[in-house]
């Protein structure tokens, strides 16, 4: 922690695979007023710093007409199978990089590299969750061309993901068969702040237990409404549908509007 | 466990705010459907305190509970956590109060 004011010093690092090691931290002056009396009144959004930062990346997104798709899910929902697919199947029509979130190492970024998408690791450390600050690091680092799309897969965790507004255009929650179908009333969270749900591994549905439609109904008794799409990163079904999803969404890139941070409401 | 980033997101605040000023309490407003868990807050506070000028301090927490409004019957009710179904079966609420996370005030010496 900084020794003046105790502000966080971010074990946070952001890698680019092909060219050596970055540091995430970024320094911010911080101006120190003197408070004086026994009680001080401070009515400060906990989140605010955060928030505001996401509203600093949502314009650098928006100033470059780029599409930021922000993936959370538990571990092993096939996140990074779905994007080493997804950005072969979109490369054609957009600009795709990646920015790829774990508490350590730089194995997802080197599976999107494979693919010959550009991809920038973020190695959280202790961390949970990206914040908005992370990021923003991360775009730097990257430098994803205009026009494009930036999928952000966030670190493997169904819970705390859910609270930080990176600035990204949508927040899209992948849920595999094989978790169950309960997930969305246990974890309400991140279902209430979806933009879209993927269904994912739905090949394996003949042998698990889960019951789409329960799973569809708890989803939108969370968040009504919300567009929930079958799909398998393995074998592919479904995966024009998501296409379709993404492409629409960048068409409609520069009518987003900044979302507010309790999403439903 | 995001409430240590939340609990060091307070502390920057304060001690930004306040420079040197030791403080001596410390008091959240943390709605009961901000998703943030107030023992874990409790836990992490001693943390991210540690070494600043917050160290030690007394951390108090309100938890008011969730209030929300159907927008198909327009019934009014308290909510205690995010699954909100309306009386009259509709899932489709507008969530007037509980999502607080703030930093109320705190107490220096």
């Amino acid at each position: 922690m900084c020794a003046t004011c105790g502000c966080g010093e971010s074990e946070v690092r952001i890698t680019d695979p092909g060219h050596g090691h970055g540091h995430g931290h970024n320094g911010d002056g911080h101006g120190h007023e003197h408070g004086g009396g026994h009680t001080v009144s401070m009515e400060v959004d906990v989140l605010a710093k955060n928030d505001g930062l996401a509203g600093t990346n949502r314009a650098w997104l928006a100033e470059r007409g780029i599409t930021a798709v922000n993936l959370m899910s538990s571990p092993g929902s096939g996140k990074t199978t779905l994007l080493e697919r997804t950005v072969r199947g979109l490369s054609d029509d957009f600009p795709v990089s990646v920015v790829e979130g774990d508490q350590e190492t730089l194995l997802d970024a080197e599976r999107i590299r494979a693919t010959g998408c550009r991809a920038i690791q973020i190695n959280t450390g202790a961390g949970c969750h990206l914040d908005a600050d992370m990021l923003a690091g991360a775009l730097r680092a990257l430098d994803p061309e205009p026009g494009g799309i930036v999928f952000v897969e966030n670190v493997g965790n169904l819970v705390c993901p859910a609270l930080f507004d990176l600035g990204e255009t949508a927040r899209v929650v992948v849920m595999s068969v094989t978790e169950g179908a309960d997930k969305p009333l246990k974890y309400p969270h991140m279902f209430a702040t979806a933009d879209l749900v993927l269904l994912n591994k739905v090949d394996l549905l003949p042998y698990v237990d889960f019951d789409v439609e329960r799973f569809t109904n708890d989803a939108r008794l969370i968040r009504p409404d919300v567009a929930i799409l079958p799909v398998s990163a393995t074998l592919g079904a479904g995966l024009v549908d998501w296409y379709g999803w993404l492409r629409a969404l960048s068409r409609a890139r520069g009518l987003a509007q900044p979302r507010p941070r309790p999403v439903r409401g | 466990m995001h409430e240590l980033a939340i609990t060091q997101s307070v502390v920057e605040a304060i001690t930004e705010r306040l420079g040197d000023a030791r403080v001596t309490a410390v008091r959240l407003e943390v709605g009961q459907l901000a998703g943030v868990v107030s023992d874990s807050l409790r836990f992490c506070f001693d943390v991210a305190a540690q070494g600043t000028t917050v160290e030690g301090a007394r951390l108090e927490i309100d938890e008011p509970p969730g209030r929300g409004r159907c927008r198909d019957c327009g019934a009014e009710r308290a909510f205690h956590d995010l699954i909100l179904l309306c009386d009259c079966g509709s899932a489709d609420i507008e969530i007037l109060a509980g999502r607080e996370l703030r930093i109320r005030s705190v107490e220096v010496a």
